[in-house]
């Protein structure tokens, strides 16, 4: 920056500092403007961008590939709800339960997965993801999940007498569970353990010839991932006060895909923008042509990969660097 | 302490017989050079010491210890650091972000401390920084420390490769060709450089390069392997003059 900067130049540049606080003052402000079902689609952003961040730290920063996240989101949700509804588990408990549980599920199948090329993990964890719906909906099952029907929960009201209604409360507290995982992860990824993790992505063997244990990140990334996966899981269980089969279908892996790519695989901030793109471009793709919907939303999904190659966050990022010169 | 000894390796690729039963020691504080022609097995060696390759008859030591039954990454922990031939840098992160990869071994840090910023990965974090800003002070790379390495020159992404190797404190260092595409000023920089490691930082080094005045320059002692095996070994001089090698490797460049 120099003497000479434009007046209105500078002035964007105090503007863009500002931006994330601007943007967590809009999301505080959100449930007390916006009534009911906005909201509820504000909330699953928050949930889907959290699921979407356990992706982008396994794919984009650690270069194993997930088609099967769907199955990670499916235990959160029904760890929670069993938890909830047969053993009378408080939600602020279950939830994190259920984040254990979901990591640990990933650990286990980070373990044989550690050996497979890219390919064959994508076709494995794609195997985990049809066979999710299925093994939930099994006879053998049922008493603990519900069959075909799942299970269904209420969610609590807010508490200690807060002047909110149960929809404002549980978009706060998704809110608030969003924040602190981006924050985590940002600390992660600019740390020795992120370092390793992107090492590993780069390049296996002078990772592990540089002392990193490849196989113990792999599989403690998988975890972690999964971990908030889970959590999200969770959260969209109590949020939509239901759980069943069909919602964990491969069709909300490939939901978390997308909005992982589309908003930057190796990026943090780029969960929320896939979150959000998952959630409204389809809607908004409706609203363009009713009978062409799909179509719509693969252009817009085609457009976005063409034009912006490092996902949104990434142009965004762009902009930002261009108005720094 | 460091003493390498490499006993009777036999490593095979199929019907290639890529090491033959090499054996040589590299004591402590020497500047070993290993040359031979291409296809010798110098690298074949080199990964046989970051436990890359799978050795099929014979021992490697390190300070008394078979290094056979230890996974790669614990290498640099014994004190075993390299660098590779055909740059395995990581093509992502900046400059300095391959420096500070390079201190893993050298730290502990864990997934949540680092996540919750606790104090100690703070201060660990710090130390890695530091060591790394002296690191790239000293190799040159100071300038370029917050580029990408995509396209940094090939004589800078070769010094990032040392420094990257460095941040482990390595006691025995393996370069592998560090002199590859290096211009004849650079060289010379390499040779007082590959000095400065031994005399400064007390390092042993194992050294292979095609580059003959670079290895006659810098070498105590002079390993020649050929069609995996050991051809001869002696001072810079003896090789110089051995009538095998000569014919093998040195007659051919003239
Ligand atoms: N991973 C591998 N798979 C099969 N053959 C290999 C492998 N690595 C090395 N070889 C073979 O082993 C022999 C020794 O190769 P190596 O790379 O060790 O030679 P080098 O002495 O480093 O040669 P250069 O000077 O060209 O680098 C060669 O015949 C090579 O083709
Ligand atoms: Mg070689």
């Amino acid at each position: 920056m120099t003497a000479t900067t434009k007046p209105w130049k500078r002035y964007l540049l105090h503007l863009r500092s500002a931006v994330p606080a601007l943007c967590l003052l809009a999301a505080l402000i959100a449930p007390f403007v916006l009534e009911g079902f906005t909201l509820y689609q504000l909330t699953k952003v928050a949930v889907y961008a959290m699921a979407i961040l356990g992706l982008n730290l396994l794919t984009g920063y650690n270069g194993q590939f997930s088609l099967g996240h769907s199955a990670f989101y499916a235990v959160g949700a029904y760890v929670t709800a069993i938890l909830m509804t047969t053993s009378g588990f408080t939600p602020y408990l279950a939830i994190p339960i259920a984040g254990l549980a979901a990591g640990l599920a990933g650990y286990l199948f980070g373990l044989p997965a550690l050996r497979l090329e890219p390919l064959y993990l994508a076709l494995a964890t794609f195997g985990l993801a049809v066979a999710t719906p299925q093994l939930l909906k099994s006879s053998h099952l049922e008493d603990l999940t519900g069959g075909v029907q799942g299970i269904s929960l209420t969610r609590p009201e807010a508490p200690f007498g807060l002047p909110l209604n149960s929809d404002q409360w549980w978009y706060l507290v998704s809110l608030a569970v969003l924040v602190c995982m981006l924050w985590l992860a940002r600390n992660l990824i600019d740390s020795r353990s992120g370092r390793a993790m992107i090492a590993i992505r780069d390049n296996p063997i002078a990772a592990a010839a540089g002392g990193i244990d490849v196989a113990g990140y792999k599989t403690a990334t998988f975890a972690v991932s999964a971990l908030l996966t889970g959590i999200a899981g969770g959260l969209s269980a109590v949020v939509v006060e239901l759980v069943a089969p069909d919602s964990f279908t491969f069709n909300l892996a490939i939901l978390f895909l997308i909005g992982s790519v589309v908003g930057g695989v190796a990026s943090i901030s780029g969960a929320v923008f896939g979150g959000a793109f998952v959630l409204f471009v389809p809607n908004l793709s409706e609203d363009v042509s009713k009978g062409l919907a799909g179509a719509v939303y693969g252009v817009f999904i085609i457009g976005v990969i063409f034009f912006m190659p490092q996902g949104l966050a990434g142009f965004a990022q762009k902009l930002k660097a261009r108005l720094e010169k | 302490m460091s003493h390498l000894c490499i006993d009777k390796v036999v490593v095979r690729f199929g019907g290639i017989v890529a090491l033959d039963g090499v054996s040589f020691e590299v004591p402590e504080g020497e500047i070993v050079g290993l040359i031979g022609p291409n296809g010798a097995g110098k690298t074949t060696l080199f990964n046989c010491l970051s436990r890359l390759y799978q050795v099929h008859g014979g021992d490697i030591t390190y300070n008394g210890r078979s290094i056979l039954s230890l996974p790669p990454h614990r290498m640099t922990e014994i004190g075993i650091g390299r660098t590779f031939q055909n740059l395995a840098l990581f093509h992502n992160m900046t400059v300095r972000d391959n420096i500070l990869a390079g201190g893993h071994p050298a730290s502990r840090g864990g997934f949540i401390g680092n996540a919750l910023r606790l104090p100690g990965s703070r201060r660990e974090e710090r130390r890695l920084h530091e060591k790394a800003d002296r690191l790239m002070e000293e190799l040159d790379l100071t300038a370029v420390a917050n580029e990408g390495v995509g396209e940094l020159p090939f004589g800078t992404r070769k010094r990032l490769e040392i420094a990257r190797a460095l941040m482990s404190d390595p006691k025995l260092l393996l370069l592998d060709e560090p002199a590859g595409g290096l211009n004849h000023d650079e060289v010379d920089e390499l040779a007082e450089r590959i000095h400065g490691l031994r005399d400064e930082r007390a390092l042993t080094v194992l050294l292979v390069e095609h580059h003959m005045g670079l290895v006659m320059r810098v070498s105590d002692r002079v390993v020649v392997l050929s069609f995996g095996r050991k051809l001869a070994e002696g001072t810079p001089d003896e090789i110089r003059q051995h009538p095998e090698v000569i014919e093998a490797y040195l007659g051919k460049a003239g």
